[in-house]
């Protein structure tokens, strides 16, 4: 645990509160690619690079995608009603921050940190080996929940029943 | 090393804690879908954070990952499910936002 760590942390929560408080929506989406990215790093240094890879990938890569074509399917507000979304974001969302700094100071000052046994040095199972031999109804899993989004998506879409 | 297992264990899950209470926040005081969603998802960074923090303390970081990469799938179609509906109500009541649907319900 050293101090990149820590910074990693920071901007970690930095980018999730910037993600929650921004105004506009594509802005946001952007804020919540930069948590995962962030959330990369963090994984990459805590040994997990199969796992980091899938959330640079899926996570920062194709949700954005979504999201931005959602919103760019979605109608534009106008420079009132943005005026007055603004106001009302703001008197909802500026308590977040001092509940934020409230709750982080009230942990780092009173729960002291608990005593962790010795890191498991244990053979590391590869994630790999884990995926395709011993976890394989996850996958059955995986596809099965896949297909339920292809289906579902498709009868969001689907045209002309009437 | 007991030190430094303590110190991650304690300074990761501060972290978590607070990013969750960011994604609650945004998920209770937010009243545009799309918002919520993102609520969602920024709950799910703190999960996959733990997951991935729980693996490395005691050792068992391969079967962390296949569980993140199994909720990273379920993340996607959850948010393209999602995504989807969305973009139904727009096409339907012209308004994302859930006070507007509730008021259209009567």
């Amino acid at each position: 645990m050293n101090n990149l760590d820590i910074l990693m942390l920071v901007l970690f929560l930095l980018s999730a509160l910037w993600t929650v408080m921004t105004v506009r929506l594509l802005r946001s989406v952007i804020g919540l690619a930069v948590t995962s990215i962030i959330l990369t790093i963090i994984m990459f240094r805590l040994n997990s690079p199969l796992a980091a890879v899938f959330e640079l990938s899926v996570c920062a890569g194709l949700i954005s995608v979504i999201f931005v074509t959602t919103i760019s399917f979605t109608e534009r507000v106008s420079a009132a009603r943005f005026l007055v979304r603004q106001k009302e974001r703001w008197s909802k969302f500026w308590p977040l921050p001092i509940l934020l700094a409230v709750v982080a100071a009230a942990l780092l000052m009173f729960v002291k940190a608990p005593l962790i046994p010795q890191l498991a040095a244990g053979q590391a199972l590869d994630a790999r080996n884990v995926i395709w031999n011993l976890r394989q109804l996850d996958l059955a899993g995986q596809i099965a929940i896949l297909l339920i989004g292809i289906f579902g998506t498709v009868i969001f879409f689907r045209g002309g029943e009437k | 090393m007991n030190e430094l297992a303590s110190q991650l264990f304690y300074y990761y899950s501060v972290a978590i804690i607070l990013v969750t209470i960011c994604g609650l926040y945004c998920l209770i005081a937010s009243f545009n879908l799309m918002r919520a969603i993102i609520g969602i998802e920024i709950l799910m960074k703190g999960a996959t954070l733990s997951l991935i923090l729980a693996g490395y303390l005691t050792g068992n970081l391969g079967t962390a990952q296949a569980l993140v990469i199994t909720l990273i799938v379920i993340e996607v179609v959850l948010m393209v499910v999602a995504g989807g509906i969305i973009l139904w109500l727009f096409r339907h009541y012209g308004t994302i936002d859930s006070q507007e649907l509730r008021k259209l319900k009567g």
